[in-house]
């Protein structure tokens, strides 16, 4: 039993702990998110020579080779920063999705550009009825003579404006349910018929909805094999959780931390507030949850990094157990900052804000609680 | 034990139906429904159709304006107010400063202040809290040193919900830093146009401005603004805090959020999630509903032991915190049944005279903002932690 990291962990720990410290304090972070594109492309571009752009992917790829134990550290530490940067959206969902399932030639064609910055491919599954259950959506793509037709909407696609292309996931045969009949396809964002409607998400992050109307594509469009893209890209959001769940922690350190300085300093009746006994327990419960929710995180990024028989079930555990977390220390966070809690000037309301949008997004805590009742 | 209504209680409550069917503006209800940001004229247009009605006093006295309703009828008007998606009184006028005039105040400053403030002539906001002084608010220290006929202030305070609305201010300040600290503080109404007043807005969390800093630097504010004796400020504040109790605990509201989020699960909206069928969250939402049934039946008792002519006592803070918290996780499931949709910031589409297509359900994003805003009812009037302090020291004894 061996908890302690390795060095491609320390190595990413140490350099992003430095940027956050360095170069990501709070008020740059509000700057880049207030900005028109949301975020910063040099320090995208930064990111890729830290090689994060490089941390999942294989390494015949031009890769680190790492895996969800590896991108959890790095993770967190975003997390503490609230970086604003694609990282999740573009490299563990999309990049992770052309690493696991894309053809050598696309792998080839695509994966060289995103791994030095200079190309952006976000994952487009999420329907506003089934933000997790792939088998549910209702976006088709027709084979036609000579290739495919789309239509549909993806919901709430994280950086969909910034995409300079989009896995989209619809379905090529089958039925509503089927986990036989997906396939993913690579789209331009200026294609014919496809429209993005961007906005601001309540976390200062960007995310669009898409729509599809006959985006006629060939057959090249498709990613890795036709019909067969249920199980890869199912894999790659089970990562997405675990990946969102290490984000989650990192969060909720910074705000046991926030939260507990901020009690020794603000000062009512005579005494820091810190001194209260209600308070001090509070804390204790918000410290334990956050304890909790890491150690779920360790145990499910070990089960989906060896890809055990039940890694799935243990990713939706995780999403449970840090949403119960999130939830608690989020909102305990703001309590007891008082008003200065809710205020847009401090950044615990942020980080709350935050942890509120990772518990919607890839199926909620009641809606994964809900899949473990029914499936016990 | 007994809560039927008689046959006069019906009437009173087919009248209140009638009230909202008719005379309630049109727009205004529109813009709730569609949970459109109200403006400032909206307030006050709705708040003029009340007092119309002669309803604007709901907690007055008949002698200045007042409706005398019993407890019943204000829970009859509560309910069917949020039945029909009606705004919140803003109450700093009507519901906080108003029982202070007219109980404290002198025939003059009753004679100068209550009418406009029963016709919405006026908008008052409240001065307490200071940037040092929120749970204690005793130790305040904006000061008031009296010149002449005058007091000369000076001070900052904060959290000043919809002051960049306000004609006046009604605050707590410091005439003494001798004694107790509860001791020194006087009731002192000032006009927001007197030089040396300024207005500096806070943001929240949902990205609204909702609540302000005021500055006060030698502001000169006449003496006969000074409310009852100089010194017994305090006693006043926590007479108005028994006011502030009634209907402290929203129940009507939640009732109506609770109705809505029913719709909004039954809606089969193919752009959301199907909840009826997650037993999970159907959970949270049942228990909600029986947490809410037993607040209501609490504050029921409440209200008959006030109406018997017992004034609310300590454990009416269970109210607060009670109604906070059912409150605060109606809002939280609203964002669950929003899903995904309650991702976007969109703000535009909630001012008025946006065209247009939405984003998501029309009701989705705003889930967000409702709930990152209301969590300040666990902490604005005495924060559920104080209420506890409260129900444990003055209930329990402990
Ligand atoms: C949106 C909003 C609107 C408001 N509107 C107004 C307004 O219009 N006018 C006005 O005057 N004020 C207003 N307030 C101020 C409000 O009343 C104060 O925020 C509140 O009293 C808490 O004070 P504080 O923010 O300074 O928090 P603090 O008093 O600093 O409290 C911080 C934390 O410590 C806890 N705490 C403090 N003391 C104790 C104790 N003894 N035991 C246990 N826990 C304790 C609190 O519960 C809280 O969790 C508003 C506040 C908000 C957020």
């Amino acid at each position: 039993m061996d908890f302690s990291l390795n060095d491609i962990q320390e190595m990413m720990r140490d350099s992003a702990s430095k940027f956050i410290q360095k170069e990501y304090d709070f008020e740059t972070r509000r700057k880049l998110s207030k900005s028109e594109d949301g975020f910063s492309q040099k320090n995208w571009e930064l990111f890729a020579e830290l090689g994060w752009l490089a941390l999942p992917i294989d390494e015949d790829q031009g890769g680190i080779g790492g895996t969800v134990l590896d991108t959890i550290i790095l993770q967190e530490e975003l997390g503490k920063g609230l970086v604003v940067e694609p990282y999740f959206p573009c490299i563990l969902l999309g990049a992770n999705l052309i690493n696991s399932f894309a053809s050598d030639e696309q792998k080839e064609a695509l994966l060289g550009p995103i791994l030095e910055g200079s190309k952006k491919i976000t994952l487009a599954h999420s329907e506003g009825h089934s933000p997790f259950d792939i088998s549910q959506i209702k976006t088709v793509a027709e084979k036609t003579n000579n290739g495919f037709v789309i239509n549909g909407k993806k919901s709430v696609v994280l950086n969909a404006q910034h995409a300079d292309e989009l896995l989209v996931v619809a379905r090529t045969s089958g039925n509503t349910g089927d986990k036989s009949g997906l396939s993913v396809f690579v789209v331009s964002k200026d294609h014919p018929g496809l429209s993005i409607r961007g906005y601001e998400t309540n976390d200062g992050l960007r995310a669009g909805d898409v729509t599809f109307v006959n985006v006629t594509l060939g057959a090249e469009a498709v990613l890795g094999t036709l019909d067969d893209a249920f199980g890869p890209v199912q894999k790659v959001l089970l990562e997405g959780i675990v990946n969102l769940a290490g984000e989650a922690v990192g969060i909720m350190e910074k705000l046991v931390d926030l939260t507990g300085e901020y009690l020794r300093i603000r000062e009512q009746f005579n005494a820091p507030i810190g001194k209260f006994q209600a308070l001090q327990h509070r804390c204790a419960d918000m410290f334990m949850e956050k304890e909790q929710a890491k150690s779920m995180l360790y145990f499910a990024a070990i089960e989906t990094a060896k890809q055990n028989d039940d890694y799935e079930k243990a990713c939706a555990m995780l999403k449970v157990r840090i949403g119960n977390a999130a939830r608690f220390v989020g909102q305990q966070a703001v309590q007891l900052h008082g008003g200065m809690g809710v205020t847009d000037e401090l950044s615990v309301g942020h980080y709350f804000k935050r942890l509120t949008t990772l518990n919607a997004m890839l199926g909620s805590r009641d809606y994964h609680l809900n899949e473990l009742v029914k499936s016990a | 034990m007994n809560i039927d209504l008689t046959e006069q209680e019906l009437a009173f409550q087919k009248e209140v139906q009638d009230f909202f069917a008719n005379d309630f503006p049109k727009d205004i209800k529109d813009k709730q429904d569609k949970g459109i940001y109200l403006k400032k004229d909206d307030h006050i247009r709705w708040q003029k159709a009340l007092y119309n009605k002669g309803w604007a006093g709901i907690n007055w006295p008949v002698e200045h304006g007042g409706t005398g309703w019993t407890a019943t009828q204000k829970y009859i008007y509560a309910n069917e107010a949020a039945k029909a998606n009606a705004p919140r009184i803003v109450p700093f006028g009507l519901t906080m400063v108003a029982p202070v005039i007219f109980t404290y105040g002198n025939d003059e400053q009753k004679q100068r202040f209550l009418p406009d403030i029963l016709a919405s002539n006026v908008w008052w906001c409240q001065g307490y809290s200071e940037p040092n002084a929120g749970s204690d608010l005793a130790s305040l220290k904006t000061k008031a040193v009296r010149d002449g006929d005058h007091y000369i202030v000076n001070g900052t305070k904060t959290w000043t919900t919809l002051g960049q609305h306000a004609d006046w201010i009604f605050c707590l300040v410091r005439t003494d830093d001798t004694g107790r600290k509860q001791q020194g503080i006087s009731f002192l109404l000032i006009d927001m146009k007197t030089p040396g007043v300024s207005v500096h807005p806070i943001i929240t969390i949902d990205g609204t401005h909702e609540v302000n800093e005021v500055h006060f630097e030698d502001v000169r504010v006449p003496a006969e603004n000074l409310i009852g004796q100089e010194g017994q400020g305090w006693t006043y504040a926590k007479v108005l805090l028994t006011h502030e109790r009634t209907g402290i605990a929203r129940v009507a509201e939640s009732k109506a959020l609770l109705a809505s989020l029913k719709r909004m699960v039954n809606s089969d909206n193919d752009q959301l999630m199907n909840m009826k069928d997650n037993a999970v969250f159907m959970t949270r939402l049942i228990e909600a509903e029986i947490e809410l049934k037993a607040l209501e039946y609490t504050e029921l008792r409440v209200l008959s032991a006030v109406s018997t002519g017992k004034a609310p006592g300590p454990e009416s803070s269970i109210l607060k915190i009670k109604g906070t918290e059912i409150m605060q996780l109606l809002n939280e499931l609203f964002v669950e049944v929003a899903g995904i949709y309650a991702l976007p910031y969109v703000p535009e589409q909630y001012q008025d005279g946006f065209e247009g297509d939405t984003v998501g359900p029309r009701f989705a994003p705003k889930t967000s903002a409702t709930y990152y805003n209301n969590r300040k009812v666990s902490i604005y009037g005495g924060t559920n932690e104080i209420q506890k302090n409260i129900i444990s020291k003055q209930v329990l004894g402990l």
